[in-house]
């Protein structure tokens, strides 16, 4: 068991014959990942990756041929909103969207699209997902990994990277890594990410990593203290950003409220997660919770 | 992207919201006639005149000046322009004024306030008015909330005129006015949508004696993400309001924030970036900037980093912090070398690299002969560089 992909999911890519989709493509199929289809615009009938992957014009066909049922989107910011908006018209259960820049105004529309839909987005701005030894969805490192029984979410990409190699550096491997993205809105929460580990036999801890802005980590705690028995480590990024200013990713803006690094901290802790002050201790600090 | 209240103004204008019109202006001599104009057009010796800066504020900070003859508007013109203003929002340095705004003077019988902004857990956008305008809103929301009137807009759905007369009820505003009232807001409402603005604010939105409804100020926000479809608006950035080392950065691709420390910063990944800030600040110092370097941290982006970070002159030790996905850190330790030999660095860097290759880039730095200090992990490189920061500033 994991969470979202697995060894049978069937992966289509939007994107599939540009550089980036190109590239992340043949290194998922590398790791083992099922790429059934691929779409591209004007480019129906050709195949990618080395002849290997049939390449389709719509996601609806695409998806009619191959039975493919989770699409992974690599498609510029501007066309973005437009791809993931194809791929939750055509039935598709999982989308994950890598791009990053994509218009506010665009999100919050296509935000309410596939909730009528009844599609889960996970995205965009994120790395995607990788579930270990079976599926990965997107620009994660799959070498960094080692199957386990940690799940992990984040806002961030490199610093999943960073609570990955220390969970493994303290003996501790993986079920499923998932980054959500750092912008102001995304289609899977932080919470949502919680109640599908909670539900996960395979899982036994989950690390949570968040920043600056917004209200997420503290619905993702809350919601822990009531209905979570797996331990939650958390850590929060930003304690030394300025107020007013954009770190980097869209989200990351402390604009008031509890949206400071030390808010969610305190918030986090009174919840029950254990916060790691260090981002230095988010491995050991998994290691103690597990074998007090 | 952030504009001054005259453009704000002269595109809240184009969505018919009336507006306290007026001229800019950016040289004393263009003062006598523009004053003149303005007194003119609004049939009033009286005029008001607004030093334009990003920052909030302007009124409180002795930038904004009611001038009751057209001498008395020149005196001010003269103060204000190219006086450097301090507000609680531009730090103590202050802000230059560059431009002044000349503007009719309203007769004001009360000031509100409403804006328009993304409410990201809703995942909706939200309006909101008060009867409390012309101070700071933040203090409105701490101490008197139940005076903030808020309605959601569904994007798919847009908003709604029953939305706007809520609101405008909210303001206990009547007749003619509650329909004027309603008419801004819907008009707002369109200009946030179809400019791709985080924010629109006005503050005040005032009612004249006469009984009309103006916008006295004009903040306006942009998502940097929709620039690209809207050309007109980028051509407003004024480059004299932000951070020259931030402008520089931005010409090279590079997301930098300068801060107050001493210890550079440079890492791949917005969330590492700022938990590297942190765990400097854990480890006893104070870091100088936030520096991303994004995906491909080669030879060129390790120097433009550096000489961006070095143009901070309180830099006294630089970190680099590289977790390797697909970047690999032989290529990383390589472009560190290079860079620091052409770029004839003083100040002591220490890296650090994990992931793809890095036991191949340990080496490469150890043998470059290049005087470099590795490390293993962020916590031994923080206190690292630190180390190396205080020694470097007790020389």
């Amino acid at each position: 068991m994991s969470i979202l992909v697995n060894k049978n999911s069937k992966v289509l890519v939007q994107g599939i014959t540009g550089s980036e989709g190109t590239f992340h493509a043949t290194q998922m199929l590398e790791y083992g990942t099922q790429i059934v289809a691929g779409v591209t615009p004007g480019k129906g009938g050709q195949k990618a990756l080395d002849g290997r992957i049939p390449v389709f014009d719509t996601v609806e066909e695409a998806r009619a041929k191959t039975g493919a049922d989770v699409s992974i989107i690599f498609v510029p910011p501007a066309f973005a909103a437009d791809a993931i908006i194809e791929a939750a018209y055509a039935g598709l259960d999982l989308v994950v969207c890598i791009t990053e820049g994509i218009p506010v105004h665009d999100m919050v529309r296509v935000k309410r699209i596939i909730d009528m839909e009844g599609t889960r987005l996970v995205g965009p701005n994120c790395p995607g997902i990788i579930t270990v030894d079976e599926c990965k969805l997107g620009i994660m490192p799959g070498f960094i990994t080692k199957k386990g029984t940690i799940g992990v979410v984040s806002k961030s990409g490199t610093l999943t990277y960073e609570a990955i190699g220390q969970l493994v550096s303290a003996g501790l491997g993986q079920t499923t890594a998932i980054g959500i993205g750092g912008d102001p809105i995304i289609g899977t929460s932080m919470r949502d990410v919680l109640e599908l580990f909670e539900a996960d036999p395979e899982t036994e801890g989950v690390v949570i990593i968040g920043e600056i802005g917004g209200q997420m980590e503290i619905e993702a705690a809350r919601w822990a203290q009531e209905h979570m028995t797996k331990p939650v480590v958390g850590f929060i990024a930003g304690q030394t950003a300025p107020p007013g200013r954009r770190m980097g990713h869209a989200g990351a803006i402390v604009s008031g409220g509890d949206d400071t690094a030390e808010a969610k901290m305190r918030i986090l802790t009174e919840c029950g997660v254990t916060v790691c002050q260090s981002v230095a201790s988010i491995g050991e600090t998994m290691k103690q919770v597990l074998n007090p | 992207m952030k504009i001054h209240e005259y453009q704000g103004k002269a595109i809240l204008k184009s969505f018919d919201v009336p507006v306290q019109d007026g001229e800019v202006i950016d040289s004393p001599d263009q003062a006598e006639a523009a004053i003149e104009r303005v007194q003119q057009r609004f049939h009033s010796p009286a005029v008001v005149v607004k030093a334009q800066i990003h920052a909030g504020g302007r009124g409180k900070g002795g930038g904004v000046k009611y001038s009751p003859t057209k001498e008395k508007a020149l005196e001010h013109v003269r103060n204000i322009l190219g006086s450097t203003l301090v507000t609680h929002q531009t730090g103590p340095k202050g802000q230059r004024v560059r431009k002044v705004y000349i503007t009719q003077a309203l007769d004001i019988a009360h000031e509100y306030y409403a804006a328009l902004t993304l409410d990201r857990s809703r995942g909706k956008h939200v309006f909101m008015v008060s009867t409390e305008g012309g101070v700071d809103i933040e203090s409105v929301a701490a101490n008197t909330p139940e005076k903030i009137a808020k309605i959601w807009i569904d994007p798919l759905v847009g908003m709604k005129p029953f939305q706007a007369r809520i609101l405008a009820n909210a303001l206990h505003l009547q007749g003619d006015q509650l329909k004027r009232a309603m008419s801004i807001f819907l008009n707002m409402y369109r200009c946030y949508e179809e400019t791709d603005a985080s924010l629109v604010e006005i503050n005040p939105l005032v009612k004249t004696e006469q009984g009309d409804i103006v916008a006295l100020d004009a903040k306006f926000n942009f998502d940097d993400n929709a620039l690209f479809r809207h050309p007109d608006i980028v051509e407003m950035r004024d480059l004299f309001e932000e951070d020259p080392t931030e402008v520089e950065a931005g010409k090279y691709h590079l997301n930098y924030i300068k801060l107050d420390g001493n210890v550079g910063c440079m890492v791949n990944g917005a969330g590492l970036a700022m938990a590297t800030m942190d765990i400097i600040k854990l480890s006893g110092g104070e870091p100088a900037n936030f520096l991303d370097v994004g995906g491909a941290a080669n030879v060129e982006t390790v120097k433009n980093g550096f000489k961006i970070i070095l143009s901070d002159e309180h830099v006294r030790a630089i970190l680099i912090n590289i977790f390797g996905g697909i970047v690999r850190c032989d290529r990383v330790a390589n472009g560190v070398i290079q860079a620091v030999k052409e770029l004839e660095l003083t100040v002591p860097v220490v890296v650090r690299l994990e992931g793809t290759n890095a036991e191949q880039a340990k080496d490469i730095l150890a043998r470059s002969g290049v005087q470099i200090i590795p490390a293993d992990n962020m916590k031994d490189a923080a206190e690292k560089v630190v180390a190396a920061a205080n020694q470097n500033q007790g020389e």
